[in-house]
């Protein structure tokens, strides 16, 4: 029972130090900054597009922005959280572009749909995950995750895949703090709901198809 | 505390984002809600096993091929600032600027 622990990330000072150096023409700060963030940028853009040649293209061109921009970095969020924000961005303009007629905008209010209500109540196995071998888990939760909207599933990436705190969430989405907490809450709510199909306990006899 | 309200609360529960008072409350609730109880545990397993889960590592190589073209653009639009969208101006932090080689925005309604 309990609080999920926060990912703990680097010390800020030294993140700032290097956006410094870089504004000053410091190339090798920028490309350190680069080294740093090219995962987390890599997976919130797969998990966003579920694509991966977006995916690549989304790393290569919000770096690029970032770079062309930073004097416009003033210094008032993080440094990671806005290069998120640029990366977001260039995700759902992907996404756009590809599914305009099954996009879902961020800020567009959704409704608690009746799959955000728990009905799956049987409790899942110790370890569920060990139930599958790393290749068939990993399928069922892209496939889970891809179910979900993706104002909801950008909201769980950010908030719970990458560590980011609600308000970073709130500031890199460009969301409110109520907006952030209420479709962190269905996303959790619907991926448990779906995962539970494969997790949950299994009495004597029952098939695990 | 009633189911409904310990749903609504979930999230902030989770996150230890709770008073202390609502906290024991909802404590309280899941010793005896069976259901609440297995939605609390089964919601923290859920982000768990998404957080340990490595979708979507980017490859080392992958990595490298990445940094290195990024470094390139990034140089190469330095050295050529009024070359096609590169000049194009900003008006805020992540304003929009068309990188190189992109296709221009689709305005499709």
């Amino acid at each position: 029972m309990g609080a999920i622990q926060p990912i703990v990330t680097g010390p800020a000072s030294e993140e700032l130090a290097l956006v410094h150096a870089a504004k000053g023409g410091d190339d090798a700060a920028f490309e350190e900054l680069v080294r740093r963030y090219d995962r987390n940028v890599f997976r919130i853009a797969n998990h966003i597009t579920q694509n991966r040649e977006d995916a690549e293209d989304v790393v290569q061109e919000a770096f690029l922005k970032a770079y062309r921009n930073l004097d416009r970095f003033q210094g008032n969020s993080k440094f990671y959280t806005w290069l998120v924000r640029i990366a977001v961005n260039e995700a759902l303009m992907k996404l756009r572009k590809r599914k305009p007629e099954r996009f879902v905008s961020l800020d567009e209010d959704i409704q608690l749909g009746e799959e955000s209500v728990p009905r799956e109540v049987a409790d899942w196995s110790p370890n569920p995950e060990q139930q599958y071998g790393q290749a068939e888990l990993k399928e069922i939760l892209t496939k889970t995750i891809q179910g979900l909207p993706p104002g909801f599933r950008t909201v769980f990436v950010l908030r719970d895949v990458e560590g980011l705190s609600t308000e970073e969430t709130a500031d890199a989405l460009e969301l409110s703090i109520p907006a952030v907490k209420s479709r962190l809450l269905r996303a959790r709510l619907q991926l448990r709901e779906r995962l539970s199909r494969y997790f949950k306990k299994r009495t004597l006899g029952e098939a695990t198809s | 505390m009633k189911c409904k309200q310990f749903l609504q609360e979930l999230t902030n529960y989770l996150d230890g984002a709770l008073d202390a008072r609502t906290q024991s409350e909802l404590e309280e609730h899941l010793t005896w809600c069976h259901d609440c109880h297995v939605v609390h545990d089964t919601t923290k397993k859920t982000i768990e096993i998404y957080r340990d889960s490595k979708l979507y590592e980017l490859p080392v190589e992958l990595a490298s091929k990445l940094r290195a073209a990024i470094m390139d653009k990034c140089r190469g639009s330095k050295k050529s600032p009024c070359s096609g969208a590169a000049s194009a101006s900003v008006t805020s932090e992540a304003e929009d600027e068309l990188p190189e080689g992109d296709a221009p925005p689709q305005h499709s309604h």
